[in-house]
């Protein structure tokens, strides 16, 4: 396992082989798409075929961000930036307001009642908290893996791929079978679980392993084609080496979208991001590159945590 | 580790104690005797019902309508086709009343209801609702839709009357399944971004489908069974009819009148009525169940 992310790469990919299995099925224009994989195609390390569908991520800014439970201020007004198709950790102890801090991204934390947030959580150039934006449609362009793998029980793994279309009303009857089907491989191989389910795609998606599941919420949610992935400690239900196949997956999703992970492993921190940020009581310590963070960082706070001295 | 029967010294304080050993057996036999005591009057129940009742039941049974005859016994009496029918006919319209009107509530309180202030007054009235004698809900359509109106009796009324008896029944059920759908159910649908409404119909819904039925069926039993808020709504006849403007026959009603005839015949009817009852419930049970089964994933 590196420490800092996988090494660069200068060999570029080969496009046949990397379009091979879906020339037939996709209806994605290939030539532009991985035109912009390229660049990026260093962190692709030891990537099969697979499925590139390289949109860009967006980035995220956090502008004076601020939420509460009731009364209670959980996150105390952050400014923190995550750059395009970088993964970005944050780490802290419990309670620090690191999952309040995702949720508020995607605007899941008003879900909870009594929960509200402030600020504003730029994407691209647009507030999310704006009044004429539309929630449903935020959070298809930031998809969600949350802590316990939750594929949808009545489902089976196909359908729990498929859900995120059908159930987004905007692609309502759009979709033809095929072209769900092609869709739905390509979410599966691009979640690195096609091969282990290739074969029984009608089975119920909650008869898989915890990892196998994992991987299937991260399908899910990519089959909408999201530009930003938030996970919430999403290995922390998971035996190592399933924890393994999600980072090197999550390396890999980099080249199509901008990744947050919380976690309360700094190792997985220095394992997987490129950039990470220390949370201490609702507020934002640091943030830097994962390296710095991690061997220089410049708040005593900081070093004390990710030295084990509290936490 | 040693054999059991003999413990050594070190593990004599692991054997259990005479004292507790007696108050286990205590506790037992107490259960028991409740599980018992519970048991008889529905064993007993079950035997006087296919005792007496299946003595009366033949094919002509379920096929006449009773004849109104009950002092001349060269006449036939007839049969319960018509209280059979009147029931199906008024419990399911009760049901597609109460039911699809009973989740839509319960669905609001869970959803979007939640812990406000309203939710917490629909809640109280349902449970005053759910405690509401049968009698109550019959006078209640008798005094507005019978006296209020000048009319009569009609099947529809009954039926009106019965939803009312069930809608507190299939909220109080359905809240309680849908409150056991874990949160991260509906987090993950919305996170996704899926509109509320389609979390509620494509997640929420058919998970809980399963758990909802039982309360259901508890509902539709109920309400199947329930004589006082037919009386004096539905009315008593006996021809069968498929109009419920008109009155409408039903098995509890027509055993309650059978049961007070001095006529041996016609008591015996009212035991053939009963476990006919009895048994419809049941095979609508086993149906219910057989389907939900079927339409969960393995």
């Amino acid at each position: 396992m590196t420490s800092d992310g996988p090494p660069p790469r200068t060999a570029e990919m080969e496009p046949d082989e990397l379009l091979e299995p879906d020339t037939a099925t996709s209806s994605s224009p290939p030539a532009g798409r991985l035109a912009a994989a390229s660049p990026d195609a260093d962190s692709a390390a030891g990537a099969e075929t697979r499925d590139v569908d390289a949109t860009p991520g967006l980035s995220v800014k956090l502008d004076q961000l601020r939420a509460f439970y009731g009364e209670a201020e959980a996150v105390k007004g952050v400014d923190l930036e995550f750059r395009a198709n970088e993964v970005t950790a944050i780490i802290g102890p419990s309670g620090c307001g690191k999952s309040t801090l995702v949720r508020c991204i995607n605007r899941m934390h008003e879900e909870i009642p009594g929960a509200h947030a402030e600020g504003s959580v730029l994407l691209d150039d647009l507030n999310v908290y704006a009044g004429s934006v539309d929630v449903v449609a935020v959070r298809r362009a930031i998809g969600m893996v949350f802590q316990k793998p939750n594929p949808f029980p009545t489902m089976s793994i196909f359908d729990n791929v498929a859900s995120g279309l059908r159930l987004s009303s905007r692609r309502r009857g759009e979709r033809s079978k095929a072209a769900m089907g092609a869709k739905v491989e390509s979410a599966l191989r691009g979640a690195g679980l096609w091969e282990e389910v290739s074969e029984r795609l009608t089975e119920a998606g909650a008869g898989l392993s915890g990892g196998q599941q994992q991987r299937l919420c991260i399908a899910r949610s990519l089959a909408v084609d999201p530009e930003v992935i938030l996970m919430d400690e999403p290995c922390s239900a998971l035996d190592p080496i399933a924890t393994l196949k999600i980072e090197e997956l999550i390396a890999e999703l980099k080249r199509r979208v901008t990744i947050v992970i919380v976690t309360h492993n700094m190792q997985q921190a220095a394992r997987v991001a490129d950039r990470t940020a220390f949370m201490l009581d609702g507020r934002l310590v640091e943030v830097g590159p994962t390296q710095d963070i991690f061997t220089k960082p410049s708040d005593a706070r900081t070093e004390e945590y990710v030295t084990g001295k509290f936490g | 580790m040693s054999v059991p029967g003999a413990p050594s010294p070190q593990l004599a304080r692991f054997a259990v104690s005479p004292a507790r050993r007696r108050r286990d057996r205590i506790a037992r036999g107490a259960i028991l005797t409740a599980t018992v005591v519970a048991l008889v009057p529905l064993v007993l129940i079950v035997y006087y019902l296919l005792r007496k009742g299946l003595g009366s039941w033949s094919g002509s049974f379920f096929t006449t309508n009773p004849t109104g005859n009950t002092f001349f016994k060269s006449a036939s009496i007839g049969g319960i086709k018509s209280a059979i029918l009147g029931t199906v006919e008024i419990v399911a319209l009760a049901s597609a009343i109460s039911i699809p009107v009973g989740i839509g509530v319960a669905v609001w309180l869970v959803e979007y209801g939640r812990d406000s202030r309203l939710a917490s007054t629909v809640r109280f009235f349902v449970d005053v609702l759910t405690g509401v004698p049968s009698i109550v809900f019959g006078l209640f359509i008798y005094i507005v839709l019978i006296v209020g109106t000048g009319s009569t009796y009609a099947g529809y009324k009954g039926a009106l009357a019965l939803s009312l008896l069930m809608l507190p029944v299939v909220i109080r059920s359905a809240e309680v399944i849908l409150l056991l759908i874990p949160a991260a159910l509906r987090e993950s649908a919305l996170a996704l971004g899926a509109p509320r409404w389609r979390v509620i119909f494509s997640i929420v819904l058919p998970t809980a489908l399963p758990g909802m039925l039982t309360g259901v069926l508890l509902a539709i039993a109920r309400a199947a069974g329930e004589t006082a808020p037919l009386l004096f709504t539905a009315g008593a006849t006996l021809k069968t009819n498929f109009n419920l403007g008109q009155f409408t026959n039903s098995l509890p009603v027509q055993i309650y009148s059978d049961v007070t005839s001095p006529t041996t015949a016609v008591v015996n009817r009212a035991w053939g009525a009963a476990l006919t009852l009895v048994a419809m419930i049941l095979l609508l049970n086993l149906i219910a169940r057989l389907v939900s089964r079927r339409s969960r994933l393995a």
